[in-house]
């Protein structure tokens, strides 16, 4: 059997043992302690017994799942439920193929990768944990806004004189497709504006695509809220098979 | 004439390999010779062990994901998964038998822990910049253990059978209902003819609406079908994080033509210097 040196002549080089596995040591009896108190300390929720006939208000999802159903708000289920964490799912997977950027690999850097770092943040931050903290503090019975403080037993009435946004423009509602469409259009715009740029040109057509089509369906969605909040639009494209 | 070994010692062999006093050999040996320790590439970038860099954040995920598969398997000896019994053996887990309540507390509070661990893991590894060649395909992986970790927390949000579960989960899998073409009330339902009998949602419920059929449902994708896939992904994962080049570091720590150091997609194990 040849036998291996250790490294330690090379600066950068450390053997696993006992530099990593004390490390991993030390961290999981940290964990553990930390666990075990907040397990003696806190107990694990048990309401009554489930019953088919008694549905409280508000249902609220799992505390994960919070951002999804503020986003019922919103938009309808097939939106909210299952086309958002659908995008979310591959758009994940597909970071890694569309961000072409060679620089910042294996160290933090905001100065190098902004635009990269900006658009995870704001996903990330203000899509994901945000609406969570929204969901799990400021929800209450009809799924109203209650402040963390507020009672629950003041009665609410939530603004229910919403409008389509073709009706408030005065526009025929298949304009609404138009509108939606020409929302992903933008994309289009701007590659054959900026389509000689390093940026564009490093990005190629197939990655630009997906990366602006994932970059507008997230910018898509607080601008469905600002239409809501500012404007009581409830939606923007209504078709008799689904509305957005 | 070989000396006869003393029983003792015969024995001590047979299960370690190798002595434990502190030579460079031996500390080597210690990661080679043992299966689990073997995870590890024998000697590491000390890059990689600044918890500055990696947080630590998966190496607790996967902490995490021990520790409630160790008191998920406590819980079972207790637990039946139908409408009949299963909020009676949750009271009786709290109230009768002995350190009943603190494991089902580990279980929540762990399996909480980790559902936050992974996404500030995946934070870091955005962060840091480690999705980049030749990492692609291992965040891939990491996508899909996200998604495993917070489906494994959703269906074993179900198992208690009390209020909070129930409607929870009623919440959770409407959106199943409304899934375009396969959910009965999705955008297009009246294309592909399905009814709340026969659509996505019955599919994960085996019924309409939350009840027995759906506790079994949830217990066994909870207890075996997701714990052995996301248990197999992270073997994938760690693998590949060796794989790829151990943890990932800034380039001018990897690029620097040094004697010995092993190239990107070794095992992490480098060729003997010369010297
Ligand atoms: C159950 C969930 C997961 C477990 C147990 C896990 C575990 C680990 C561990 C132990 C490492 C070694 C370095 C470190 O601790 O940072 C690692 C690295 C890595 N993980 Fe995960 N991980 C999980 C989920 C994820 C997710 C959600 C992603 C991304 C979406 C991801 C992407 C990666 C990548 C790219 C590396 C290599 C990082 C580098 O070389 O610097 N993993 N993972």
């Amino acid at each position: 059997m040849t036998e291996r040196q250790p490294d330690e002549t090379l600066p950068d080089a450390v053997t696993t043992w006992p530099h990593l596995v004390r490390i991993e040591l030390l961290a999981t009896l940290a964990a553990m302690v930390l666990l075990t108190v907040w397990s003696i300390v806190v107990d694990a929720p048990l309401e009554e017994a489930a019953d088919p006939n008694r549905t409280p208000d508000p249902s609220k999802a799992p505390w994960y799942f919070l951002g999804l159903q503020e986003l019922l708000v919103y938009f309808d289920p097939w939106i909210a439920g299952v086309m958002v964490p659908l995008f979310i799912i591959l758009g994940l997977l597909a970071i890694p193929y569309l961000d072409r950027n060679p620089n910042g690999a294996g160290y933090y850097t905001l100065r190098e990768r902004p635009f990269a770092i900006s658009a995870f943040l704001f996903g990330f931050l203000g899509l994901w944990v945000l609406p969570i903290v929204i969901g799990v503090f400021c929800r209450g019975p009809g799924w109203n806004w209650y402040w963390p403080w507020e009672a629950w037993d003041i009665a609410k009435t939530p603004h229910l004189t919403n409008i389509n946004l073709t009706d408030l423009l005065g526009i025929p509602a298949s304009l609404g497709g138009v509108l939606v469409l020409g929302w992903y259009g933008l994309a289009l715009l701007f590659w054959l504006w900026q389509r000689k740029s390093a940026g564009l040109q490093r990005l190629g057509g197939a990655r630009f695509a997906i990366t602006a089509f994932l970059l507008l369906t997230m910018a898509a969605i607080p601008v469905k809220m600002a239409l809501r909040l500012l404007l009581n639009v409830k939606y923007v494209w209504v078709t008799p098979w689904f509305n957005v | 004439m070989t000396r006869r070994p003393s029983l003792w010692r015969q024995f001590y062999n047979s299960v370690f390999r190798h002595r434990f006093d502190d030579t460079p050999r031996n500390r080597l040996l210690q990661i080679t010779s043992n299966v689990f320790l073997h995870l590890h590439p024998a000697t590491i970038r000390r890059h990689g062990l600044r918890l500055r860099y990696t947080w630590g954040m998966g190496g607790l995920s996967f902490l995490m994901f021990l520790v409630t598969v160790v008191t998920g398997v406590i819980l079972m000896f207790y637990y039946r998964p139908t409408a009949a019994f299963a909020y009676i053996d949750m009271k009786n887990l709290q109230h009768e038998i002995p350190f009943g309540m603190i494991q089902r507390n580990m279980h929540r509070w762990g399996a909480h822990a980790m559902v936050i661990l992974v996404w500030f893991h995946m934070l870091r590894v955005f962060l840091s910049g480690s999705y980049k060649a030749p990492r692609e395909f291992n965040w891939g992986v990491g996508v899909i253990l996200l998604t495993l970790t917070m489906l494994l927390s959703f269906t074993g949000y179900l198992l208690p059978w009390d209020q909070l579960a129930r409607w929870a989960i009623t919440v959770g899998t409407n959106m199943a209902a409304a899934t375009p073409f396969l959910g009965h009330q999705g955008p297009g339902a009246g294309l592909t003819g399905v009814t709340e009998r026969n659509d996505l949602r019955a599919l994960l419920l085996g019924g309409p609406q939350v009840g027995d059929p759906a506790i079994l449902r949830f217990y066994v994708l909870h207890c075996i079908f997701l714990p052995m896939i996301a248990a197999i992904l992270m073997i994938v994962h760690f693998w590949r994080v060796r794989k790829d080049g151990g943890i990932s570091g800034p380039p001018h720590v990897d690029e620097e033509p040094r004697p010995g150091r092993a190239p990107a997609r070794s095992h992490g194990f480098r060729p003997k210097t010369e010297d």
